[in-house]
Order: C-alpha cells, then structure tokens, then sequence
C-alpha cells in the first residue's frame, strides 16, 4: 500500500503543514481559555438564586447546544461584519464563534462541578465569616475545578478536533493546510494520511494523560 | 449574650422549630440534647444565620441576626462554628485551612495568620501535622483542625453541631478533651450532643429538644437527677442505661 507513496510532499511543505498547526493551537488554546472563563460566568449564572440571570443563561447554553457548530461558525463569519459594519476577518469571527460555542459546553460541565461540591462546604466557609463571593471563590470553586479537570480536558480534545471545521471561512488550519497541499500536488492520500495520523497521535496522547490524571484524582 | 426568643421555622408545611426560647450568657455553657430531627442543629445554625427563621428573634451580643439590615458575615466571624462532619477545606492544609479566615476576614497578613495557626495547633496538638491535607489525617485529628480553624478568627462565642457524632468511639475522647479546655476558659458555648459525660462535667445548663420544641431546660446537675418532665425522663433512661 506504501509502495507508491511520496512522503517528500510531506517534507517539503512542512512549513505550510506548521502554518496550519499553529492556527489549530490558537483556536483550540483561545476557545478553551475564553470559553471557560465565560462558560463559569454562565454556569454562576445558572445557579445564581435570581430567576432572570439562569433563565438568561439556560436558554443560552440550550441555544448553542441545540446548534451544529458548522452552523454557529458561517453565522459568525456572516452576520458579526453586519452588526458592527465592517468586515473582520475569517480568524476573529471563528475565534468569536469558538468561544461562545464552546461557552456553553463548558458552563454545563462547570455547572455539574461546583453542584459535585457538597452545601455544607458552603455553610462551612460562610460560618467562617467569608462573604458569598469568597466562599465561592476560595473554597467551592477550586474544589469543583479539581474535580472536572478530566472532564474539560476531555471536552478540549473534542474542541481541538473541531476546529478542523473552519475550512467552511477558508481559515488555513492544519487539515485545511493539508487539503490545499494534497490538491495543489495531487497529493491526496499522503496528506490526508498525514493529517489523520497527526490529529490521532495528539489526541491519543492527551487522552492518555487524561487517563492518568483521572486515576489521580480519583477518590 | 446570646438571646433566643420564640424561634419558629417550617421547611414547607413541617414545622422544625416550634416556639424556641433560650439565652446564654457570658461564659457559659449549654448542651442542646434530643432524638434525630428534634431541631438541634436547625436551632443552633439559626444562631449565626446559616438557616433563616420565619417568627421570633435571636441576639446575638445585642445584634439581630434575623435583620435584613445585618451584616451577616461580620457577624459570623465574631463566632466559631464546628460540624459534625468537619467540614475541612480539602484542597488546603491543615495550617492554610485555619488562616483562610484570619487573611481573607480578620484582614491578617500571611505571617501572623500562620503564627496564631501554629499556636492553635500547638494547642489541639498537631503541631507535626500542620502541613497536611485532610484527607491524611483520622477523623478526630480532622474535628481538632476544625476547631482551631473556628478559634483562630478569636470568636466570642462557639457553637458545635454534633462535633463527636461522626467519629470512631476511640477519637471521641481527644475532641472532647479540646472542649473541655475551652469550656474551663470561660469560652461562652452551645453544644448538641450526646455526650452525656461532657454535658455533666463541663455544662452549665443542659436543655432537651424533641419536635422542634425545648422540652425541659434545667441546671445541669438538676437535669440529670430529676428532669421533671416524663418525655426527659424516658430519653434519659435510654441513652444512660448503659
């Protein structure tokens, strides 16, 4: 089956191939920052006693979750240059898209964490004379992020596979970095083998590390 | 200095606290006896405002603690609180779970903090443990970090929900000593528990809750040696027969 492979094609478009890896790693780096950061507004949100903030928060996350991010992505690209009135790229309207997209994933898992947190460790931390915020802060918080850290390790592996839906705004990602080269070439089956093997070996090894963190968090 | 006035509080239609009366006053001591879901622990964290109360009002050092207008964190940190399941911060120290409260309420620098928590732990001896995480210490070295963590914001009054309840019969004594101290101090205390020993030694007056109600409030040795009413008398004889 290899006998008629070049891998020189490979080779010799390395550069183009690193190209396309650092917009994957941007993405995926800058989506699971954001969207975690926004996704523990959400999840507060959610769980915040005032009805208005989780109905708010609850019909986001059901929005998102109810939509194929191949859709949210060409949404953004389209209709984010009309509500400000100028164009701003393929890059800053997917990273737009991302984050709020995956916002919504990680509110739950978050959401899920801190509920993971039993009241009496609250009770306990307000009995010290800690405010609300700095019981949530100082004491549920960190608790619940150790306790899903293998949960939204997980959720960044799918992300980072993901992102390889950006060719639809002809953002030149990894696997969008290999199509050009395989077409260009006519070099089909080498790159898309390529690209297959490297996504696979990265999200092998993340999964295994996962693994691993999981066995040492578990109590 | 602690008041508690004709405290009623329902969860929905059930009625938890019916009418509670009580005070505590400088410097003394007050074991809250009774049967599981007498109210005991619903009663005691009315006291520092963990649970609301709907009628009636509590004092506390002559600050409402029912008032919209309370801070209620302020107040809580004038009190120490021990539960019944310790209630440690996991991802902390022994030593950093006690100077949460001194840095992040009292205002402490890191320094002082950890020089008042050593000195607690020096106090519950666990001087060589100050460095470990709950998770590696006995259930009753983990009540004795909870109670120095309560003493270091330097309450003027300290409650205890059930502190021994969950412990193994042989780690019951070292907590009960550490109480013992206090209570001989002069720390003003309220107390549920069982333990009848330490209700007889160090209270000043026991009271005996069931169904939301005190039943029977009496001087300790009173108490013990004629309770007048009949359904004191019939959970006296069942938990002292032995």
């Amino acid at each position: 089956m290899f006998r008629d492979f070049d891998f020189q094609v490979i080779f010799g478009n390395l550069d183009i191939l690193w190209d396309g890896m650092l917009i994957t790693l941007l993405l995926t780096a800058v989506a699971i920052v954001g969207g975690i950061l926004f996704g523990t507004v959400l999840a507060l949100m959610r769980l915040s006693k005032y009805m208005v903030l989780s109905l708010v928060a609850g019909r986001y996350v059901d929005a998102f979750r109810s939509t194929p991010l191949i859709l949210v992505i060409f949404w953004f690209y389209f209709a984010v240059p009309i509500v400000i009135g100028r164009p701003i790229g393929g890059l800053y309207s997917v990273l737009i898209a991302f984050t709020l997209f995956e916002a919504a994933y990680y509110c739950e898992i978050i959401r899920a964490g801190i509920q993971s947190v039993t009241r009496a460790q609250f009770s306990a931390g307000l009995a010290l004379g800690l405010t609300n915020r700095q019981t949530m802060g100082y004491v549920i918080l960190p608790q619940a992020f150790r306790n899903m850290v293998p949960v939204l390790l997980t959720q960044a592996i799918v992300l980072f596979q993901d992102t390889s839906l950006v060719y639809v705004v002809g953002l030149k990602d990894f696997l969008t970095a290999a199509d050009l080269i395989a077409v260009r070439d006519n070099r089909v089956v080498e790159l898309y083998f390529t690209a297959a093997v490297v996504y696979f070996v990265l999200c092998l090894t993340a999964s295994l590390w996962v693994r691993k963190l999981q066995r040492k968090y578990a109590i | 200095m602690i008041k508690v006035e004709n405290v009623s509080k329902w969860f929905g239609d059930f009625q938890v606290l019916d009418d509670c009366s009580t005070k505590v006053d400088k410097g003394e001591v007050i074991v809250i006896c009774g049967p599981s879901g007498s109210g005991k622990s619903t009663l005691i964290k009315c006291v520092n405002g963990l649970e609301p109360f709907r009628d009636g009002t509590i004092t506390v050092d002559g600050i409402s603690v029912g008032d919209k207008s309370t801070d209620l964190p302020k107040l809580r940190s004038r009190i120490g609180m021990v539960f019944q399941n310790f209630e440690l911060f996991p991802h902390m120290t022994a030593l950093q779970n006690i100077c949460l409260s001194q840095m992040k309420v009292l205002g402490r620098d890191r320094d002082e903090a950890e020089a008042r928590g050593m000195k607690l732990l020096e106090r519950v001896d666990l001087v060589e443990h100050a460095h470990k995480h709950p998770v590696q210490l006995s259930g009753g070295q983990q009540q004795r970090v909870a109670i120095a963590r309560a003493l270091a914001i330097d309450p003027i009054a300290m409650l205890f929900d059930e502190p021994t309840s969950a412990l193994d019969p042989e780690m019951i004594n070292e907590v009960l000593e550490v109480m013992v101290e206090l209570a001989q101090e002069g720390m003003t205390m309220i107390v549920v528990t069982h333990e009848m020993g330490f209700a007889r030694k160090v209270a000043h007056r026991v009271a005996f809750m069931d169904e939301g109600r005190i039943v029977e409030e009496a001087p300790a040795d009173a108490f013990f040696t004629t309770p007048r009413q009949e359904r004191t008398q019939l959970f006296l004889s069942k938990i002292l027969q032995h």
